[in-house]
């Protein structure tokens, strides 16, 4: 017998991808929005701006990503306020791992990349679960396609760990034009064998020069 | 009809929104004082909120049971704006939102099957006589999905203490920064570093409250104090343990085997850190949860240092070299030729 308030949550579906490179960072999701095999919209952003270096894509229930979102511009506002000056990726980064963690028991439903770039202007992604364990890494999937385009990144990403002593070079090689190409193509594929993905694709590339966003069709079926 | 008010909600305590702590914190008494709903964050008050204010009430009038052991220890910071800006005693007991739902239990189950957190797998940890080596795998699983095969289960507490992560990634990460946190303070407030077995007690201590909630962690407190090396296992049942040697999580089986066979107290640095490399090799080569990259570190009394950082891949041809056989060899010899 399921009760009113027994389960409260619903996945939207949708993909998110980063890639951060030397100087830049790309940041990019589908805009699908749906509910169990109906679309509800195909123009529903899954990116936020948090600061001017500093942008969060998340995939998961809508309604807990929405209000994620507002909290974590508020508190962004906030900081401000305070210091003078905008928050910092890392610093955001942090900040989202404990708002995910103080709702350990009663979870955001949102799977979360953040893509931006450093205080030195190195490009920076972390990546998280839905409970706020979070890592820097230099590209990330998620969400319903996450697990069809992971791979191929790894395949063209991927690069010694940072974990290795003596430690190994680890720069993305790919050139910013590049990274927005691969991320075309990465979504092109997720599109045709995942439901929850599809129709636009918006991408926000993210280098010292500031902020640019382009919108690129994906398949609507 | 008080009396059965009383043990009704008595029964319910559990499941339902957390007590605000009676008198715990300075900031939170006067928000009581003043009779304000503490915030934390957002959700409305949910409707079975006012029966705990009069159970509250009931219990003043009437006989005084001693409840403190089901008081969960959930303090809200009080303050105008319900701890944004301020958060003083956040390092003490982050508030915790609790979902009003008639099954806690279930819920959370559901909730983990569907978020299907990160969860980490082979530490181990051993004291010697030239101090405490630990050392960890790299992976994290999310399910049968490998989420990341650089994760950093080897968490620096301060410069001379570590801590593992094994179990829930997100439970292990914050609560280990929390355990930084309060470390420092301590430091702070005592002029002086604390100790192996303290910060250990402060961490095992929280576990124990959060107890049955769900929790995941299993780690492992080493670190170098005034009384020579220490080295403590504490888990999210509760659970804290001295000892010398431990291996946590799904590959510990493997990894125990060749940690116990090859251990002796005396050895060098190096020596120990090798047994080290080598049990968490095994371990990843025989569980499919374990892998990436081991990470050896040695705690000596100067604090700690990372001795090497070897991807198991490579390791593997580095312990077991392919040996041609005299056919391919030929056959390879051919072809350069």
């Amino acid at each position: 017998m399921s009760r009113r308030g027994d389960w409260v949550y619903e996945n939207n579906g949708g993909t998110c991808v980063a890639i951060a490179g030397a100087d830049y960072c790309v940041i990019a999701a589908d805009t699908r929005l749906s509910v169990g095999y109906s679309i509800l919209t195909r123009d529903h952003s899954k990116i936020c701006e948090l600061a001017d270096k500093c942008v969060l894509a998340s995939s998961g229930f809508q309604g807990d990503i929405k209000a994620l979102h507002k909290n974590l511009a508020a508190r962004e506002l906030l900081y401000q306020h305070q210091h003078n000056k905008r928050m910092s990726c890392p610093a955001m980064a942090q900040l989202l791992s404990n708002t995910l963690y103080y709702k350990r028991f009663f979870p955001y439903y949102a799977f979360n990349v953040l893509g931006g770039l450093d205080s030195e202007g190195k490009g920076c992604v972390f990546t998280y679960d839905a409970v706020g364990s979070y890592e820097r890494t230099g590209y990330s999937a998620q969400g319903t396609g996450s697990t069809l385009i992971m791979p191929v990144l790894d395949n063209q990403l991927k690069s010694p760990s940072p974990l290795l002593l003596p430690a190994r070079d680890a720069v993305t090689p790919l050139s910013e034009s590049e990274a927005v190409d691969l991320v075309k193509d990465v979504f092109a594929s997720a599109t045709e064998r995942d439901i929850y993905t599809g129709d636009k694709l918006e991408i926000v590339v993210i280098n010292k020069a500031g902020t640019k966003r382009e919108y690129i069709d994906l398949r609507k079926d | 009809e008080q009396l059965i008010n009383l043990l009704d909600t008595f029964t319910r305590v559990q499941a339902q929104r957390p007590k605000r702590p009676t008198g715990r914190t300075a900031t939170s008494s006067n928000a009581r004082k003043k009779g304000e709903e503490i915030e934390s964050g957002d959700a409305a008050t949910p409707p079975s909120s006012p029966s705990i204010h009069r159970f509250r009430n009931a219990g003043d009038a009437m006989m005084k049971l001693d409840m403190s052991a089901l008081e969960t220890q959930f303090g809200a910071p009080a303050g105008e704006d319900g701890g944004l800006l301020f958060d003083v005693d956040g390092a003490a007991m982050p508030a915790m939102e609790f979902p009003n739902c008639p099954d806690f239990d279930r819920f959370q189950a559901k909730t983990k099957d569907m978020v299907k957190n990160k969860r980490g797998t082979t530490t181990l940890a051993f004291i010697f006589d030239k101090g405490v080596i630990v050392a960890a795998d790299s992976r994290a699983s999310m399910g049968g999905y490998i989420s990341s095969q650089t994760v950093r289960k080897i968490i620096e507490i301060n410069p001379y203490m570590l801590g593992t992560m094994a179990g829930g990634a997100a439970d292990c990460q914050f609560w280990h920064r929390n355990l930084g946190t309060k470390c420092r303070l301590h430091e702070l407030a005592n002029k002086r570093r604390i100790s192996v077995t303290g910060a250990s007690k402060l961490l095992a201590n929280i576990l124990y409250s959060y107890r049955g909630m769900g929790l995941s962690i299993g780690t492992m407190i080493a670190g170098w104090d005034e009384k020579g090396p220490g080295l403590y296992y504490v888990d999210s049942e509760g659970a804290r343990l001295k000892g010398n040697r431990f291996s946590v999580g799904s590959g510990s089986l493997y990894a125990y085997a060749v940690l116990d066979e090859g251990y002796r107290f005396k050895m060098s640095v190096e020596e120990a850190g090798e047994l080290a490399r080598r049990a968490i090799y095994h371990a990843t080569f025989r569980d499919g949860a374990s892998g990436g990259c081991v990470s050896v570190y040695h705690v000596g009394p100067d604090g700690w240092k990372k001795l090497s950082g070897d991807d198991v891949g490579e390791l593997h041809y580095q312990y077991y070299p392919v040996e041609k056989t005299p056919v391919e060899q030929e056959m390879t010899d051919a072809s350069t030729s």
